[in-house]
């Protein structure tokens, strides 16, 4: 997540990005990609803003599964492209809803795809 | 059963649909109930009741030629278009039309940041960039400018400049239509207009001199419905050398009138960024006695504050002041405003604040070097888009009301006390107390908050908040204090305040309205600007 939460100077980030997608499978570099923009500003591992320990999603799935399960996304291997739809395009709670407009059912496929990957390593 | 447009039927709605498909592609419109959720008002407090407004429809053109004929289609059709950019104006509506059965102009594909200018300093982007794509194509390039981006940072500049949204840096940039330059936009017939030097073939001009020749309609675009904004320029910051803080605190609470006149003088002087006011004796509101005091009808003495204050070893207010600017200006900016307030006041103290060299490192951007609690979101401050304010949002999200008062301590005061004694009937926390610190986004003026939370799966808790906003438009504007930026369902009751000799601006915005949108296409209602065709049942 941390390109998008831009914590560091992004060229090197993209560098590191584009070096790390070079093995992948197109669908988990583009998973990789939309989650990055969409999903990881609020979803990622990293620290929240101004000394938060942890961004607003990931610290709102922290106190729902209170340890039961990951609280980070990428750290999640139970995201079906079906269950991210039914989030990405209901909402849970403070989570608005995301249209096909900006985020299309190829895009949460893949989404899925890239978070088999990132939950398994 | 499906949400029709107004006036039309089945096989009319079926026959709109295919005309726009035929201009967009299959791909890009949506009708059916799963499709066209995303597009209902995630932080409405209406939710599944019969004052929701809901879209029929959406349509999603790829450009600006597409949206031209989408428009073309919604006249032809008489069909009302609710265009938005992004669709990120939570609290405002989000997504949702003013008009149930509206199709939505969704122009999150026009996606492109045509330039930024390092040299001159200036963006043209399109309505579906947002803050972290403008963002990006800034560092990516290595160019040397700053945007001002508010919070969340997936909005769109050009949508947030439209619904007069406010940053966190420069006065002249945290106002972000007051920081737009040049617009180009569909008008209801489909035609293609530019503003400003846009206007002028083979001008060079058009994101430098916003007004060219004659009448500048740019701002009827603005919270406004008299046509789609297809690309808009917007004035960028060079980027600081130097960024630092520093922090002021007031002993009494009359203070704070000697203390917003200084930092009046300071922000339209240039010299600050923007400043943000607090009450350390917020940190009091959970002991009952002092919640009691400060929430008090009719509003605490200044005497009882003082004393609360002086018991606690509290000063009664703070200011955290920024600069930006080459390091040397900075610090004498710093000293200059400390030593202007520390001479003036009796008794206030400064502080030093955080002060390092831009573009910030990853453990200054995490605000670990800041030597005092601050309000201010570093990010933020140094226009760099992230959602971490999400971290604020409660239960299901929440509407806004944030009344317009003017910068001098009485009027903080008389707010305080008016607001906070209206808002006392709705089981809410205190929004506005006599602790309450006014928000200095705008670059001129200051506001409070009232943004309530909202419930899905509790409309009872939300009819009293839809009750509660009402309530609070209808009083501020007894005392002259209007909203700045409202939800499509509270449009009405904010324009409605806006009434001088007899709501003259919005009859003169009204003739221009039919003049130029005779079917009313365009927004109907938004701004409570309504075409002649829904103005006797559109109106709330």
């Amino acid at each position: 997540m941390k390109w998008l939460a831009i914590s560091l100077p992004l060229p090197a980030l993209v560098l590191t990005v584009s070096v790390a997608a070079q093995d992948e499978n197109p669908q988990v570099a583009h998973g990789r990609q939309v989650f990055e923009r969409h999903c990881a500003p609020c979803h990622g591992r990293g620290p929240g803003d101004d000394r938060s320990p942890m961004l607003s999603g990931t610290a709102a799935l922290a106190e729902k599964y209170d340890g039961a399960r990951p609280a980070a996304l990428e750290d999640r291997s139970d995201l079906s492209a079906p269950v991210i739809t039914l989030f990405v395009r209901r909402g849970s709670g403070a989570m608005p809803f995301f249209r096909a407009s900006e985020l299309s059912d190829a895009d949460i496929a893949a989404i899925a795809a890239y978070l088999a990957e990132s939950s398994a390593s | 059963m499906s949400i029709l447009p107004p006036d039309m039927d089945e096989a009319g709605f079926a026959a709109f649909l295919t005309d726009l498909r035929g201009a967009v592609g299959e791909d890009w419109v949506w009708s059916s109930e799963t499709d066209m959720f995303p597009y209902r008002d995630a932080f409405s407090p209406v939710w599944n009741t019969p004052e929701e407004i809901q879209a029929s429809s959406a349509v999603a053109p790829a450009d600006v030629a597409q949206v031209q004929e989408v428009v073309r289609i919604a006249r032809r059709h008489r069909v009302p278009l609710h265009p938005i950019s992004t669709g990120k104006n939570f609290g405002y509506g989000g997504a949702s039309p003013n008009v149930q059965g509206s199709a939505v102009l969704d122009l999150k594909r026009l996606d492109r940041v045509i330039e930024v200018n390092a040299e001159r300093n200036y963006c043209l982007v399109e309505p579906g960039v947002s803050y972290f794509d403008l963002y990006r194509h800034i560092q990516e390039r290595g160019l040397k400018v700053m945007i001002d981006c508010p919070d969340p940072g997936w909005g769109s500049p050009v949508g947030n400049a439209l619904d007069r949204g406010v940053g966190y840096t420069m006065p002249q940039f945290r106002d972000h239509f007051g920081a737009h330059c040049g617009m180009e936009v569909v008008l209801p017939d489909g035609e293609l207009m530019r503003t400003g030097m846009g206007a002028l073939p083979g001008a060079d001009s058009w994101q430098e001199y916003p007004y060219g020749f004659g009448p500048d309609p740019s701002g009827l675009f603005a919270q406004g419905n008299f046509g789609v904004v297809t690309k808009m320029g917007f004035r960028l910051m060079p980027q600081p050398e130097y960024y630092r803080t520093g922090l002021i605190r007031v002993p009494r609470r009359r203070d704070l009138i000697t203390l917003v006149s200084h930092v009046n003088y300071l922000s339209d002087s240039g010299m600050v960024s923007e400043v943000r006011f607090a009450s350390p004796l917020s940190a009091l509101l959970g002991n009952a006695d002092f919640y009691a005091l400060a929430t008090k009808l009719g509003g605490p003495t200044d005497a009882e504050m003082d004393a609360a204050a002086s018991a606690a070893g509290l000063h009664s207010w703070a200011i955290d002041l920024q600069f930006l600017g080459p390091a040397a200006a900075t610090l004498a900016q710093w000293e200059y405003a400390r030593d202007r307030i520390l001479s003036d006041i009796p008794g206030a103290e400064a502080l030093d604040g955080d002060h390092f060299a831009l573009p910030a490192t990853e453990v200054q951007l995490a605000n670990d070097t800041q030597p005092y609690p601050s309000a201010i979101r570093r990010k933020g401050a140094l226009g760099i888009p992230s959602l971490g304010i999400w971290e604020i949002v409660r239960d299901d999200g929440h509407v806004g009301f944030f009344p317009v008062l003017p910068r001098d301590g009485e009027a903080v005061f008389a707010m305080q006390r008016v607001l906070g004694d209206a808002q006392r009937q709705f089981p809410l926390p205190p929004y506005f107390s006599a602790v309450t610190a006014p928000l200095f986004w705008h670059s001129s003026t200051f506001q409070m908050v009232f943004a309530p939370s909202i419930r899905r799966s509790d409309p009872e808790h939300n009819a009293m908040v839809h009750r509660a906003m009402k309530h609070m438009v209808a009083v501020a504007a007894e005392h002259g204090w209007g909203d700045y930026r409202a939800a499509p369902i509270y449009q009405d009751d904010v324009a409605a305040t806006y009434s001088f000799n007899g709501g003259s601006l919005r009859k003169f915005l009204e003739a221009m309205k039919d003049a130029v949108d005779p079917d009313g296409i365009i927004a109907p209602g938004r701004g409570g600007v309504w075409p002649a065709r829904f103005r006797e049942d559109g109106r709330a």
